[in-house]
């Protein structure tokens, strides 16, 4: 049985945790000391070997990504910040930031210092622009406090930090994407190669980090190698941020070991909401496919997920009990898709455009059986067609709820209906609930 | 291996698609190496002269690499061929098929599929494509985004988004080859539109390449929209007249009638690209105000239609035994141009000819006679340069498709380019030219450098002679590119004074019994012959009588041309009516360029040929016309036919006797006047090949006075003030642009609405007075 093991969030109670002071008084910026005694090799070697992968969705080795970057090449480098979290169900990065975003910035100094970066850019969701505050705030105090800016703590290392907000797309969580946009232009995917670690942002040789995969490495650095690996499973080390929400008694973020299970995590997080059973869920946002009850017992890391035919994604876990119309719930996540295509590949734009449509009309019980060979065979000709993996998590729930859940649609088919009462999965809803 | 051939060997790497070994350059794309073997990827985005974008998506097949396949079907447009690659395309590929046509279905999903009343239809890669590689039917039983239909993104460019399928090749073309990025990618998914910028308009020179290279019918150029169907059309080959970029063009005509020209495809020349005026202004072939019948002055005084034989017997009479001077412009053929070099010599006995119909110099009849008839520079020698010098010349303006060439080297490797201009035009910047007032600035030119000298030249001492002295002492490749078409071919056909066909001194006794014998004359004139001025000057004092003209606007030489002609007996051959032909005693209709055949010797000195398109019985070739007149005079010409010229030049050869020796002039004396005009033309002005075509025109950047800072000060003005630029003939009045230009120069366009600096100040560069409106 596993339990949380909290490092991120391990003080968010606290007032002043979001603060300078909050974070020293647990030992905050005293990895980054460290760091800085070290040799930036060493750090990446460090990182390497503590097997962190990307907690942003991909699950890419983060120390073997900065080992991408061409050293002694006399070129700037720069270390960017995913923190574009935008994805229905995604919400680790948001309250990571405004409870701590210290940590973050820890990180940033000790990765830029790692690859030769002495710029380094934060590309925040421009929605969020309470987070945006707090963030800025966070950065004036580093600089305040001399751990941005010149010869950080008498190193002779320099970094400048600045903060970019986008204007609220999807699609600049697609690391090029992101990229574009930092550089001012609509952000829309860049055909690879190059890759970012050879010509990212302006042309430089970037690293494109998620906010928590950053966020962990000070804990690495002042814990060691053999405390992280002691946590986690085989290949996925460490312990991460589970984000439960829906139908759940107490959502919210869960952090603990890579390889928990959703059982686990729903006995620390109250169960499903009373009375109810679990439906479906999704083990890491909207993108990834989704799974039932049957799958309770998967291991969540990036292995266990994907055997089971899904993806770990961004640990997203959204609960759904059997009020919700699963019908209802994929056509909304369509629409999502389908409103934050950037437009730029046919499959995606076009695709999108379709299966919003198709899926309307099977949620109001219009069509037959032959639409939904129709939709899955669509879904074909989009998933791995398209330019970026946008379209990919576009059709994710489709298929997986055809799989799971084939006898629903029908089931709207023969009824010229939505067999579900819409109120009564709402959370608000006591009477049906 | 020899180190030469390690330079040039091209490092090759082999793969298989579709079971069939291929050996492809490094590099090449899939899409590409297929089309080796025959085997056509269906693609939209895709463009071989543009950066991949791999958007569409319509072009994806299976790819393995040493025996490690590709999960998913792969862009074929964006992947490099690389060695132990296996690629099946839709042709072995069941996935790539099936992914092929998913995507079709979903381009066509919002397509308005209103293929019958589209321009494109019959022509539409996307209509093609869909029947090659799309379903027979759509499973679509939704509802097609809408927009409203069509939009001006330009006055001669119409963009009909719900056509548009977002492959971005206008976008990139516009960024990439044209340098004006007017049109972007606006909002996203499938509401995703090319739009154009609130406060910049579409108004590239190179616009009209968008609508070509447009694979549906989403750009539309105004003119053509609605005027034919593809399939009515008659395509002939032609070359553009109007610059000596020396563009292929293809022609399409219906019943007759020119509806449209495209780009040809020369990838040594113009590749596929070319400019909105060589597109776009043809509307003077079908204007109104074309001479359709010979007109001869009666005794009333006023002219009067008159069969061919009554108009070539007034002509021959009013020429006979005369003292006549030959002026002809720069739209003649290199085979017109040469039956008026042979009519003067021939049939009138004088050298007393030139086809420069604009300012210019003895230096400069020199230089063309001593220097340009030797020239060999070419695009390719732009391709390899490691500095292009601009002298006297804007190519954006004046040689659109070299600044093309120049463009590309700027933005693919830091090309540096050198201006000797007054100010740094839009052009100019493009190149991230650095700007030089005198050519003793030149610095760092070898073997490799190139001088490309404009026809500009010719209006200041000293720069040809300084140019020429700097090519000669560093080696530097030269090229001299006259603004118009047929200039270079006119130098060749000996229509200047100085020369005879092939480069021949006139001075030259040998040279001259060359032609005799070749011509079967007994004597040709020795005399070196008048310039264009000193032609008009002679009529002035009478030492001339009579006067032939070809396609000649005196505006364009000096303000008082006109008048010179007023006093004595002209003929004139032309294409449409004019100031000249309204005083002209005969006037001659001529077949224009679709209507007849014939070349262009572009800048590089290179055959441009175009077909016949038009058959119309009444207009008949310059050299048709002066054949017969010559006839008539009785001292015959022997040039019936363009293919009979052309084998007369191509037997007669080029001259490889001693050439016009050319001595150094000296520099013009810095001027000490207040305000100096200078000036040039800008692409689309008021020419008047351009006429009738008013969507061409509505792209015209408008003309503004160009001051310095200093200068605005000291007048008082602003850029929201006009100024009057006036000189003893006249005055013009132009709003302010305040640029990086001497204090004491005053830049003006040459002849563009409102700036017609000829009639209104009587030159095009000297002492003007400026002062605040």
């Amino acid at each position: 049985m596993s339990t949380l093991t909290p490092v991120l969030s391990a003080h968010w109670d606290e007032s002043d945790s979001f603060t300078i002071a909050g974070y020293k008084r647990h030992g905050g910026y005293d990895a980054l000391a460290k760091a800085l005694k070290s040799t930036p090799d060493e750090i990446i070697a460090l990182v390497k070997e503590s097997g962190l992968r990307g907690r942003g969705g991909a699950g890419f080795p983060t120390g073997n990504k900065w080992s991408f970057i061409p050293q002694g090449d006399n070129k700037a480098h720069y270390l960017v910040v995913n923190a574009d979290e935008s994805e229905p169900g995604t919400c680790k990065d948001m309250p990571l930031l405004m409870a701590n975003p210290h940590s973050l910035i820890e990180g940033i100094i000790i990765g830029s210092y790692a690859i030769r970066a002495n710029h380094s850019f934060i590309y925040l969701r421009g929605e969020v622009v309470h987070v945006y505050r707090r963030v800025q705030k966070a950065i004036e105090d580093a600089y305040a406090a001399g751990l941005l800016g010149k010869n950080i703590l008498g190193s002779g290392f320099d970094l400048e930090l600045t903060l970019h907000a986008g204007a609220g797309a999807y699609i600049c969580g697609e690391e090029t994407a992101l990229l574009d946009s930092l550089e001012g232009f609509r952000g829309q995917p860049r055909l690879r190669p190059p890759f970012p670690a050879i010509a990212g942002l302006y042309a430089m040789p970037t690293v494109v980090n998620n906010v928590e995969s950053i966020a962990s490495v000070p804990s690495i650095i002042s814990n060691g190698v053999e405390w992280f690996q002691a946590m986690g499973t085989e290949k996925s080390k460490g312990y991460t941020l589970y984000s439960l929400s829906g139908h759940v008694a107490h959502p919210g973020q869960f952090e603990a070991p890579l390889g928990i299970t959703l059982r686990e995590l729903l006995e620390l997080a109250g169960g499903v909401r009373a009375g109810h059973q679990l439906k479906f869920w999704t083990p890491g946002g909207s993108s990834t496919p989704m799974f039932t009850a049957e799958h309770l017992d998967v291991l969540l890391d990036d292995e266990g997920v994907s055997a089971a035919g899904s993806m770990l994604g961004t640990k997203a876990l959204q609960i759904f009990d059997e009020t919700t119309c699963v019908v209802r719930a994929v056509l909304r996540w369509v629409e999502f898709y389908k409103h934050e295509s950037c437009g730029k590949c046919t499959p995606c734009r076009e695709g999108t455009w379709w299966l919003v449509q198709i899926m309307k009309d099977l949620e109001a019980g219009k069509g037959t059986e032959a639409d939904l060979t129709k939709l899955l065979d669509l879904c074909d000709n989009i998933a791995g067609r398209s330019f970026c993996a946008l379209a990919d998590g576009a059709v994710a729930p489709i298929i997986s709820s055809l799989k799971y859940f084939r006898d629903e649609y029908i089931q709207h088919l023969n009824q010229g209906g939505c067999p579900f009462d819409p109120i009564a999965s709402t959370l608000f809803e006591t009477a049906g609930a | 291996m020899t180190p030469e051939q390690a330079v040039t060997a091209v490092e090759t790497v082999t793969a298989v698609i579709d079971g069939v070994e291929v050996t492809v350059p490094k590099g090449t794309l899939i899409i590409r190496a297929a089309e080796q073997l025959g085997v056509e990827i269906p693609r939209f985005c895709d463009h071989p002269l543009l950066s991949p974008a791999g958007a569409c998506r319509q072009c994806l097949v299976d790819v393995e690499i040493n025996g490690r396949a590709f999960p998913k079907p792969q862009a074929s447009c964006t992947m490099p061929v690389e060695n132990g690659m296996v690629v099946k395309t839709q042709l072995t590929s069941p996935v790539a098929a099936k992914a092929q046509e998913g995507i079709m279905e979903f381009l066509l999903i919002n397509h308005p599929l209103d293929c019958p009343v589209c321009d494109k239809g019959g022509e539409c890669p996307l209509q093609n494509q869909a029947m090659s590689a799309g379903r027979p039917e759509s499973r679509f039983e939704g509802t097609k985004r809408t927009f409203e239909k069509p939009i001006h993104i330009s006055s001669q460019v119409l963009l009909d988004r719900e056509r548009c399928v977002l492959c971005a090749r206008c976008t990139r073309f516009s960024n990439e080859i044209a340098g004006d990025p007017f049109i972007t990618l606006n909002e996203r998914g499938a509401l995703q539109q090319v739009g154009i910028y609130e406060n910049d308009p579409f108004e590239s020179y190179y616009s009209g390449n968008t609508v070509q290279i447009c694979p549906v019918g989403a750009l539309t150029g105004t003119s053509y929209r609605f005027r034919a169907r593809p399939f009515d059309l008659v395509s002939v080959n032609s070359a553009c007249e109007h610059c000596a970029s020396g563009c292929d063009l293809r022609t399409d005509i219906r019943r007759d009638k020119t509806l449209r020209r495209l780009a040809g495809d020369d990838p040594e020349v113009n590749q596929e690209w070319n400019c909105d005026k060589g597109r776009w202004a043809f509307k003077y072939l079908t204007s109104r105000e074309r001479v359709k019948h010979p007109l001869v002055r009666g005794a009333d005084g006023e002219l009067h239609e008159a069969s061919w034989p009554e108009a070539i017997a007034a002509a021959a009479a009013g020429l006979k035994g005369k003292r006549v001077g030959v002026l002809t412009g720069g739209r003649l053929t290199h085979e017109d141009a040469y039956g008026y070099s042979k009519f003067a010599r021939v049939a009138l006995g004088t050298n007393d000819i030139d086809f420069r119909a604009r300012p210019h110099s003895d230096e400069e009849r020199d230089f063309l006679a001593a220097v340009v008839t030797d020239l060999k520079t070419t695009y390719a020698d732009i391709d390899k340069a490691d500095q292009v010098v601009l002298v006297d010349f804007e190519p954006e303006e004046e040689s659109p498709i070299v600044f093309l060439r120049i463009y590309r080297h700027v933005r693919k490797r830091g090309l540096a380019v050198t201006s000797n201009a007054p100010l740094s035009s839009r052009g100019s910047k493009k190149l991230n030219a650095k700007l030089i007032k005198n050519l003793s600035e030149l610095s760092g030119l070898t073997t490799q450098s190139v001088i490309l000298i404009g026809e500009r030249a010719a209006e200041t001492a000293g720069i040809l002679s300084a140019a020429y002295e700097i090519a000669q002492s560093t080696g530097a490749k030269l090229a001299w590119i006259p603004r118009r078409a047929g200039e270079r071919g006119a130098l060749a056909a000996g229509a200047i004074g100085n020369l005879l066909p092939g480069n021949r001194p006139v001075a030259d006794t040998s040279a001259r019994v060359d032609v005799q014998s070749a011509w079967g004359v007994s004597d040709l004139p020795s005399q070196l012959g008048r310039s264009t001025s000193e032609i008009l000057e002679a009529l002035g004092d009478e030492s001339l009588d009579a006067i032939l003209l070809g396609g000649v606007d005196p505006m364009d030489i000096s303000a008082d041309a006109l008048n010179k002609l007023l006093n004595t007996f002209v003929v004139s051959l032309e294409i449409s009516h004019s100031s000249v032909t309204a005083i002209a005693d005969v006037v001659l209709p001529v077949a224009a360029v679709v209507e007849k055949s014939g070349s262009y010797l572009d800048w590089r000195g290179v055959a441009r040929r175009f077909d016949k398109g038009v058959d119309d019985a009444d207009l008949r070739s310059d050299l048709r016309i002066l054949s017969i007149l010559a006839d008539e005079i009785g001292k015959p010409i022997n040039l019936p036919s363009i293919t009979a010229a052309a084998a007369e030049i191509e037997s007669l050869g080029a001259w490889d006797g001693a050439k016009v020796s050319f001595t150094r002039r000296a520099a013009a004396p810095a001027s000490t006047d207040e305000f100096t005009l200078v000036s040039w033309r800008f692409l689309l002005d008021l020419g008047s090949l351009q006429q009738g075509e008013t969507n061409l025109a509505g792209t015209a950047k408008k003309a503004r006075a160009h001051i310095s800072a200093a200068t605005a000060a000291k007048l008082g003005v602003t850029e929201e003030d006009s100024v009057v630029i006036s000189t003893d003939r006249g005055s013009i009045e132009l709003p302010v642009s305040i640029r990086e230009i001497a204090d004491n120069l005053v830049w003006v366009p040459r002849n563009s609405e409102g700036s017609q600096v000829i009639p209104s100040l009587g030159f095009t560069s000297g002492a003007v007075k400026v002062a605040k409106r």
